[in-house]
């Protein structure tokens, strides 16, 4: 750039240009905190632009923007407000990222979600309470390996409810981490041991026979490509749910890692896609951003029009050929219960099965009364209990099959 | 084609009216070399749009068709091998060099889609389709070629781009596409056209229909388009339910509801929709319109 000190006007010009690119490079910031995943490929081009005479005209520079950044259709969306408010000065309804953390202390919800969870952080605040126990975990690693083995053990029959200990819960969270990644592995392994070739490729047996002056002698077999089992959990995270969703969500957390396809869903009143906040790897981090995104909770589950939602928005997307989807909830429906069968039947006829887990059906005298699971039911094809890890274990060679 | 008016016209003239936020697009498409993706529900239009570019453009529309299994031989280029082998058989006993020069020669190279559009001397819009339906593997392979534009076949070296094609990717959403291949394009959605939009499209491809029923059709889809439906219709649905209202003669909705109500299989296409749609339900939606 020092290339024209001679021009007069240049320093002026340099001071202008710094102060545009500033500006620009704030911008790009704004955008990324919001979601936005923009390279430097991005920013030079918008560079560009302003320089090719964009920037004289708001409108045109904020519709070839949009384009240039956005990348999904929820940027498309967002984009014209935070451009205005970032440009033009005007208030923008919400900035998701850094109001966020205020929320998400407020959730009601989500604070049960996180008490019944200890994260790294959670864990570190009960320790503060109870002073002692800072220095257990060291003592009881100390005892011995046979121990924590058949403690394990027990832990896979409690149910889930009955675990007060934060201790004994974050075993559980920890169980269920690694019942997520077994599952996994289990399943991809099976995946590859099946494929074989069914087909006679023609076209790839002349040419791999061409050394043979064309006489096939070696034959080129085509294979189906198997698509990998995909798993899509809805999550009931309402009151009636009690302390079962924390130990869900961490098993969620699990699969959502280990899965190669795997994307969760949370409801209660309403549907919220998850799948993001859980990728996260930190357990704890992950968490939190969940409590932003499920906010508004209180007042009954809507299955019904929870799973509306989802079959009008997200199933096109979520859903393949080799697609599970589990539901896990009470099917405790404060909505309107014949709306529940419907959207059940719509599901059913898009993916290969419904594993329906029902918490509460292990309970002594539980019968499927609540007229919302008594809907839902015949669409069902699993309907199983999901109250401690060992029957969430038992769920795996099911799923395998599919 | 430079400002956004003139491509505007430019596609407008091919049968294709834009919004000015297409234009945009297809303007900066042309100043950064980026391909366009366009997302958005299915009979949108989204494939018509690489069809009138071809066309405002006066060039060649090379289209591939990703689906499922798709691979490297099926879109960028494969050995002729039977016309090899006829040829080692026909020229047998002659020097194996000169056997191997003569079957991996330019006669021999079946040429697909995308090595197609990099070898043409006028740059074609390369339209492809559905990418989405594709694997991830193909994605990444194309997000390659993408950004270097040249292609190597072992036997014959490095093919370059001799012009760089006009690039616009569709995807219908069943799947999400990487992070990588959006960022790499310029995103534009398409949204089903308001009723203004949409009565321009009706008068552009229907011949004989009156500006008044274009409207009437354009307000009426729009309030289908606004009930609870399995199957929302889209554009090319809408055409259809025009060119047979216009084929059967009628002049206003009004006055005949019954036909209207008859017609409504060209937009509603389950049973589920059929359904619902009772002749009151036509009869509600005609008094919002009228």
């Amino acid at each position: 750039m020092s290339c024209c000190g001679t021009n007069p006007g240049f320093e002026e010009i340099d001071e202008v240009s710094r102060l545009v690119s500033g500006r620009l490079a704030a911008f790009l910031r704004t955008l990324r905190d919001n979601g936005f995943r923009i390279g430097l490929a991005e920013g030079r081009d918008a560079a560009a632009l302003m320089a090719e005479g964009y920037a004289a005209r708001p409108g045109l520079l904020r519709s070839a923007f949009k384009h240039l950044f956005s990348a999904r259709k929820s940027d498309w969306e967002k984009f014209d407000g935070l451009f205005d408010a970032f440009w033009l000065g005007k208030r923008v309804r919400s900035r998701s990222r850094t109001m966020a953390s205020g929320q998400a202390a407020n959730s009601p919800s989500l604070k049960t979600l996180q008490n019944g969870m200890p994260e790294p952080s959670a864990s570190r605040s009960t320790t503060d309470q109870v002073p002692s126990s800072d220095d257990v975990p060291e003592g009881r690693s100390g005892e011995g390996r046979m121990e924590g083995a058949s403690r394990a053990e027990n832990l896979a029959e409690i149910d889930f409810r009955k675990l007060a200990d934060p201790d004994q819960v974050a075993q559980a969270h920890e169980a269920a981490a690694q019942l997520a990644k077994v599952m996994r592995t289990r399943l991809t392994r099976r995946d590859l041991a099946r494929r074989r070739g069914y087909r006679l490729d023609l076209r790839r047996t002349i040419h791999r026979n061409i050394n043979h002056g064309g006489v096939p002698i070696s034959l080129v077999k085509r294979q189906r490509k198997d698509k990998p089992l995909r798993l899509i959990v809805l999550l009931d995270a309402s009151g009636s749910m009690g302390m079962y969703p924390s130990v869900f969500l961490r098993f969620i957390h699990g699969v959502l890692d280990e899965f190669r396809e795997a994307e969760a869903f949370l409801f209660h009143t309403r549907l919220a896609y998850v799948s993001d906040a859980m990728k996260e790897k930190d357990a704890g981090r992950a968490l939190d951003r969940l409590s932003i995104m499920a906010q508004g909770a209180g007042g009954g589950t809507r299955i019904g029009e929870s799973l509306q939602t989802f079959n009008r928005w997200h199933a096109a997307r979520v859903i393949h050929s080799r697609s599970c989807v589990m539901i896990v909830s009470d099917g405790y429906e404060t909505g309107d219960a014949a709306l529940l069968g419907r959207e059940m039947a719509g599901l059913a006829r898009r993916c290969r099965r419904i594993v329906w887990l029902n918490p509460m059906m292990a309970w002594e005298g539980y019968a499927p009364e609540a007229a919302g699971i008594k809907a839902a039911l015949p669409h069902v094809d699993l309907y199983a209990p999901a109250n401690t890890l060992q029957s969430l274990r038992a769920l795996e060679p099911y799923l395998a099959k599919l | 084609m430079k400002g956004r008016e003139e491509i505007a016209q430019a596609l407008a003239a091919s049968g294709y009216i834009a919004d000015a936020e297409l234009a945009t697009a297809i303007s900066l498409m042309q100043l950064l070399r980026r391909p366009l993706l366009l997302e958005g529900e299915a009979g949108v239009g989204k494939t018509e749009v690489a069809k009138a570019l071809a066309q405002a453009h006066s060039t060649e529309l090379i289209r591939l068709q990703c689906y499922e299994g798709l691979d490297q031989s099926a879109a960028l280029y494969e050995w002729n091998y039977q016309r090899q082998l006829l040829a080692i058989q026909a020229h047998h006993g002659e020097d194996a060099d000169a056997v191997e020069d003569r079957i991996f020669s330019e006669k021999y190279l079946l040429e697909r889609p995308l090595l197609a559009a990099i070898r043409r001397e006028q740059a074609p819009v390369l339209l492809i389709d559905e990418i989405d339906r594709a694997d991830d593997e193909f994605e990444a392979f194309l997000l390659e070629l993408l950004s270097d534009f040249q292609v190597s076949i072992p036997e014959l070296g490095t093919v370059s781009a001799v012009t760089i094609p006009h690039v616009v990717l569709t995807s219908n959403g069943t799947r999400e596409l990487s992070d990588a291949l959006r960022r790499r394009c310029l995103y534009h959605y398409v949204d089903y056209p308001d009723v203004d939009r949409e009565t321009r499209i009706i008068l552009a491809r229907i011949a004989n229909a009156s500006p008044s029923l274009s409207l009437q059709i354009a307000r009426m889809v729009q309030e289908i388009r606004k009930e609870d439906l399995r199957k929302v219709p889209g554009v090319a649905e809408t055409l259809d339910w025009a060119a047979a209202l216009v084929g059967l003669d009628i002049r206003d909705l009004n006055d005949a509801p019954e036909t209207v109500h008859e017609t409504l299989i060209c937009l509603l296409k389950t049973h589920e929709d059929r359904a619902r749609f009772t002749p009151e339900v036509t009869q509600r939606l005609l008094g919002k319109v009228a």
